[in-house]
C-alpha cells in the first residue's frame, strides 16, 4: 500500500522540485533536482517493499501470529480468547485501492497486533472469524 | 428529566439501616441514600478555609460586609452538596450494584459484581471524624468518581463491601465478612527513613542548584531563592504525602483477598481479590540497597492513576512500601503461590548489546509462573502467573541480531504490567515465545476448569 504511495508521489515531487529548481537556478539544477528525488523515492520504495516482504500473520488454532519489522523484527502471538475487540481501519489512501487494516486489542496496552493493507474482503473475513473464536474462547482477565 | 423518584424510594430510605441489621449483617434490598452529612465532606476542604477567611476578616477589620461574598459561596456549596445528596442512590439488585445520580445529566451505573476488580474502603480525616467512610468499587475500564459511595457509615460501608466480595466470587450476598490474618505491619520508622532516602537525591540536586546559582550570580539571589522555595515546598508536601500515605501499613489476608491498610489522617483500606492480581513487581532502588530494603507493587487492572495519596488510581497499588526480602519473598509467594521458577542468566555476549543492565538480567519460568530481572540503577523483579498473560512478543533489533540474541516479552493487562526475558539466545528465544504461548494456554484452561 505504501508502495504505492511512494511510486504515485515519486514522479510528481520530482517533476515539482525539477520544475522548481529550474525556474530558479537553471535547467542543470532542475535536472539535479529530478534525480535527487527519483534516488530519494527508489530508497524509500526499497525500504518499504522490504517492510511489506517482512510483514506476515497465521492463524493458528488457538492463537494469532503477526510477524513484521526488517530492522527490528517483531512477533506478537495474542490467543484469541484474551481478545478484547477487533479494530477495522480504512484510511484514504486504502481505500482508494480497496484495503484496510485490522487491529488486535486486549486488555494489555503493549500488545500489538496489526495486519496492515489487506484486501477488503480478507480484512472483512478475518474481523469476523476473530470476533467468532474470541467469543468461542473468551476467557476473564 | 429534574424530577427524582422520591415518592418511589422513601418509605425503603427511612428503614434501610434497620433493615440491613435484621438480614444478618447483609444490605438490605430497595433504594439507599448516602449519608445526609457527606455533601459537609466534600465542599469540608474549600468550606471551613471560606468560613476561616469570613472569621478573620470580622476578627481583624471588624467588618463582614466585603466578605459577605464568601458566606455566598460557602451557602452555594453547601446546597450543591445537599442537591447531590437528594439525587444520588444506590440499591443492590442481584449480582449488581446500581448507582444513579445527577440533577440535571441523569447517571446510572450498574456495577456486576463478578467484574469487580477491587473494593477501597477511603476516610479522609474529616470523615473520620463523622465517623463515615467512602466505599470505592474498581472494575476494568470503568472511570473515576463514578464508582465511589461517598459518603456511608463505617458499618454500612463494611457491609457492602463484603458483599460485593461475595458476589465477586460467585458466593451467596449475605455471606458475613470472613476473618483476615495479619501477615506484615512496617513499622513507623522505616517508613519515613525509606521515603527520606528516595526524596534525598532530588533534596541534594536542589541545594546543589541553589549553592550554585548564588554563588555564580550573587544578584540573583532573590529570585532564585523563590523559584527554588517553590520547587522545594513541591517537593517537601509530596515527601509528607508519601509518609502519611503509607503509615501504619498494614497487610492482611483473608479469603476475599488481600487486605492493605494505610495512612496517617485520611486511612485507606484496599482489598484486592486474588484472582485479580495481574502482576507483581519487586523494585529495589540503589539507596535502599545497604538496607536490605525493597518495595513490591501489584498490578491490577483498571484506569491508570496516581500510586499514592489517599485517592490513587487503579492500576498499581503497593503491597510493601518497604521491607526487607523475606517479608516481600513471603508476600509473593501469598499472592502469587509458592511455586517460583529457578533464573537463568542471559549469554555473557548480552553484555555488549546492554552494558549496563547486564548485572541484573536474568529470567525464568515454570509451568505456573514467569520471573524475570531487568533495570539499570534500581533492580526490578516481575512476577507473573502465566494464566493473566494477554499477549507473547519477541523482538529482536540489529546489534541482537548480530549477537543472535532475542527479547521475549509477556504482557498482562495494563500499561504497565510486563515481563522481558531480555537478551536470551536467539534460537532459544523462538521456542520461548511458542512455549509460553502453550503454557498459558494450559494455564487459563486449568483455571478456568478449576
Amino acid at each position: 500500500m505504501r508502495l504505492t504511495q511512494v511510486a504515485a508521489a515519486g514522479p510528481v515531487l520530482g517533476v515539482i522540485a525539477g520544475v522548481a529548481a529550474g525556474l530558479w537556478a537553471g535547467a542543470w539544477a532542475g535536472v539535479a533536482a529530478v534525480a535527487v528525488v527519483a534516488v530519494a523515492a527508489g530508497f524509500v520504495g526499497w525500504v518499504e517493499r522490504r517492510r511489506y516482504l517482512a510483514w506476515a500473520y497465521r492463524e493458528r488454532d488457538e492463537d494469532l501470529i503477526v510477524s513484521r519489522g526488517v530492522l527490528v523484527r517483531r512477533i506478537s502471538v495474542v490467543p484469541y480468547g484474551r481478545m478484547q475487540f477487533v479494530e477495522v481501519t480504512a484510511g484514504p489512501f486504502e481505500r482508494v485501492f480497496r484495503l484496510a487494516t485490522v487491529q488486535l486489542h486486549t486488555a494489555a496496552a503493549a500488545s500489538d497486533a496489526r495486519i496492515p493493507g489487506l484486501e477488503r474482503d480478507e480484512a472483512a473475513r478475518l474481523r469476523d472469524r476473530l470476533a467468532t473464536l474470541g467469543e468461542a474462547r473468551a476467557a476473564g482477565l | 428529566m429534574t424530577e427524582h423518584p422520591e415518592d418511589a424510594t422513601s418509605p425503603e430510605d427511612a428503614q434501610s439501616p434497620e433493615d440491613a441489621q435484621s438480614a444478618g449483617g447483609a444490605v438490605g434490598v430497595g433504594w439507599h441514600r448516602l449519608h445526609p452529612l457527606s455533601s459537609l465532606i466534600s465542599a469540608g476542604r474549600v468550606l471551613s478555609g471560606l468560613v476561616g477567611i469570613f472569621a478573620l476578616s470580622l476578627v481583624t477589620a471588624g467588618s463582614y460586609k466585603h466578605d459577605l461574598y464568601q458566606l455566598i459561596v460557602a451557602a452555594g456549596l453547601v446546597v450543591t452538596g445537599l442537591v447531590r445528596w437528594l439525587v444520588t442512590r444506590w440499591k443492590l439488585d442481584g449480582a449488581t450494584l446500581r448507582i444513579e445520580t445527577g440533577l440535571l445529566r441523569r447517571d446510572s451505573r450498574q456495577l456486576p459484581m463478578t467484574r469487580i476488580q477491587a473494593v477501597d474502603v477511603e476516610r479522609p480525616f474529616l470523615a473520620r471524624i463523622l465517623g463515615l467512610a467512602a466505599l470505592h468499587i474498581r472494575l476494568a475500564g470503568a472511570g473515576k468518581e463514578g464508582d465511589r459511595l461517598a459518603y456511608l457509615t463505617v458499618g454500612e460501608a463494611a457491609r457492602l463491601r463484603a458483599t460485593l466480595l461475595a458476589g465477586q466470587h460467585g458466593l451467596d450476598p449475605a455471606t458475613p465478612e470472613p476473618a483476615e490474618l495479619p501477615v506484615i505491619a512496617v513499622p513507623a520508622g522505616r517508613v519515613i527513613g525509606a521515603t527520606l532516602l528516595r526524596a534525598a537525591p532530588r533534596f541534594g540536586a536542589l541545594a546543589v542548584i541553589a549553592v550554585a546559582a548564588v554563588t555564580a550570580v550573587p544578584g540573583i539571589f532573590l529570585a532564585a531563592e523563590s523559584t527554588l522555595g517553590l520547587i522545594a515546598l513541591g517537593l517537601v508536601t509530596r515527601t509528607w504525602q508519601q509518609v502519611t500515605g503509607r503509615y501504619g501499613f498494614r497487610v492482611a489476608t483473608s479469603p476475599d483477598g488481600i487486605r492493605i491498610r494505610r495512612g496517617l489522617l485520611s486511612t485507606v483500606a484496599e482489598t484486592i481479590p486474588f484472582r485479580r492480581v495481574q502482576a507483581v513487581r519487586l523494585e529495589q532502588p540503589l539507596l535502599w540497597r545497604p538496607f536490605g530494603w525493597c518495595r513490591l507493587v501489584v498490578d491490577v487492572a483498571g484506569v491508570a492513576g496516581r500510586d499514592s495519596g489517599p485517592k490513587a488510581g487503579g492500576l498499581t497499588r503497593a503491597l510493601l512500601p518497604v521491607g526487607d526480602m523475606n517479608e516481600a519473598q513471603h508476600l509473593v509467594g501469598l499472592v502469587l503461590g509458592h511455586d517460583i521458577p529457578e533464573l537463568t542468566r542471559p549469554p555473557k555476549r548480552a553484555r555488549l548489546k546492554a552494558p549496563l543492565s547486564y548485572h541484573f538480567l536474568a529470567a525464568g519460568h515454570n509451568r505456573v509462573m514467569a520471573v524475570t530481572v531487568t533495570g539499570r540503577v534500581c533492580q526490578k523483579t516481575v512476577y507473573l502467573r502465566l494464566e493473566k498473560l494477554q499477549s507473547v512478543r519477541l523482538t529482536q533489533g540489529p546489534v541482537q541480531r548480530k549477537l543472535s540474541l532475542a527479547s521475549v516479552h509477556g504482557d498482562a493487562a495494563g500499561r504497565r504490567a510486563h515481563a522481558v526475558f531480555s537478551d536470551r539466545q536467539a534460537d532459544q528465544a523462538r521456542g520461548l515465545l511458542d512455549e509460553l504461548a502453550d503454557l498459558s494456554r494450559n494455564a487459563r484452561n486449568a483455571e478456568s476448569a478449576g
